[in-house]
């Protein structure tokens, strides 16, 4: 399906335009891959989040193409992801039931689009705390789960279908349990909606039992987190564990606590898609060592996806 | 024996009056949620002066949180929630509904301002 992605190749794509960032994992060593049977060579994937479909207002009055730009330009980078993972808010909230799974499938239907087959999804407040996550459930399965490639643990943790941003002792246990069986120093990531840690509690940017998964995710010793919900890039560190935030695609918001109120940024006419973009991550074959590219949409075509480019 | 039974009446009197004072000592403040707004959405309080904010919602379960004040309280249906509050500086605290209730939530919010 995909054709081998060296680190050369990569860092090629890196030099057109996008940010790189280096989220450098303790420890890293190559031989863990190979006691872990895994394969060898270098994979990278893609981050999206907080598309919002069916948001309609001043702060993205392109709402209706913007998630179908940001699908042509995954469509268009060189080399395809492994594969990509959408970190929560895939809809805006409405208090209309039968709304709220119409926009589910609008939101289905356009990222059937996405050449690349394999795709992950996570719920957003918006999709899942107004009704415990069953419209979203219906729609794509499981707020919770985990799954293994090449070498690497994934945990999908939800903590938005708690309307009060909680994990929860539940799955709190199901973590516990699906980490046991690995060891200490294996290659893990996580992807969750909210940031784990207080990053602006009084902005709402936080969950409430977050010190909790993170106490828990610490007795491993590579770790790192990706998540959504804050509409920007932000990196942080909690011990050893790295976290990442994504822009969105639907508008920007202001730096953590930057202003009085989390409104978000005006939309610029002259610069539509300021903000908004997604992730590329691309993972070395020591599986320790990630490099992460923003890409942003201000580049993409106006109003045709077809003419979007990730650059 | 006699002189006991007089005098218990009167003791429960001033035992009502000093409570009373207490209660007299106590501003009450009615705060009501409903989406996506407190009221009022900025409460004035001076430093030192006991407060009980009394947490209202007039529509469905919302959050009360004051992440500085380390306060973080449920507002359910039907229910009152007290929450006493003694200022010790003056400042200005940032609270907000950490219960997600809709496309505005984002927006319901308010302030505590502290005055000397």
């Amino acid at each position: 399906m995909n054709e081998p992605k060296g680190r050369r190749e990569f860092m090629q794509l890196a030099g057109l335009g996008g940010v790189v960032f280096a989220s450098g994992l303790a420890g890293a060593c190559t031989n863990i891959l190979r006691k872990s049977g895994g394969q060898e060579d270098d994979f990278f994937f893609v981050q999206l989040s907080d598309s919002h479909w069916g948001f309609k207002g001043p702060p993205n009055p392109e709402a209706a193409n913007t998630l179908r730009q940001a699908v042509a330009a995954v469509n268009a980078l060189p080399s395809a992801p492994d594969f990509v993972v959408f970190t929560g808010d895939l809809t805006h909230t409405t208090d209309d039931e039968a709304e709220r799974r119409k926009r589910m499938r609008e939101f289905k239907a356009i990222v059937a689009d996405l050449k690349t087959p394999v795709q992950h999804y996570m719920p957003g407040e918006h999709d899942a705390s107004l009704d415990w996550g069953k419209a979203y459930q219906e729609n794509f399965g499981p707020t919770h789960y985990s799954f293994d490639y090449k070498g690497i643990h994934f945990a999908v943790l939800d903590n938005v279908s708690d309307p009060q941003a909680s994990i929860g002792d539940t799955q709190m246990d199901w973590l516990l349990a699906d980490l046991k069986p690995l060891r200490p120093e294996a290659p893990i990531v996580v992807f969750t909606h909210r940031p784990l840690f207080d990053l602006a509690p009084a902005w709402d940017w936080a969950t409430k039992d977050g010190s909790k998964a993170i106490d828990l995710l610490q007795h491993w010793k590579n770790v790192t987190v990706f998540y959504g919900h804050i509409h920007q890039e932000h990196h942080f560190r909690t011990g050893e564990i790295a976290h990442h935030a994504a822009t969105s695609l639907i508008f920007p918001l202001p730096a953590p606590m930057s202003q009085p109120k989390r409104t978000p940024l005006p939309w610029d006419p002259a610069h539509p898609r300021r903000g908004l973009g997604f992730r590329e991550i691309f993972v070395d074959e020591s599986r320790l060592a990630l490099t992460l590219r923003q890409d942003s949409l201000e580049g993409a075509g106006a109003s045709q996806p077809a003419a979007a480019s990730g650059g | 024996m006699r002189a006991h039974w007089m005098l218990a009446p009167l003791l429960a009197l001033l035992l009502v009056a000093t409570n009373a004072d207490v209660a007299a000592q106590e501003r009450v403040i009615q705060v009501t949620a409903e989406r996506f707004k407190f009221t009022p959405g900025v409460i004035e309080l001076k430093v030192g002066v006991p407060v009980v904010l009394e947490l209202t919602t007039l529509d469905r379960k919302h959050g009360f949180q004051v992440p500085d004040l380390k306060i973080d309280e449920v507002i359910e249906p039907g229910k009152i929630t007290r929450v006493r509050i003694v200022p010790d500086k003056a400042a200005t605290y940032d609270f907000h509904c950490t219960v997600f209730c809709g496309s505005g939530h984002e927006e319901m919010a308010g302030q505590i301002v502290v005055s000397p």
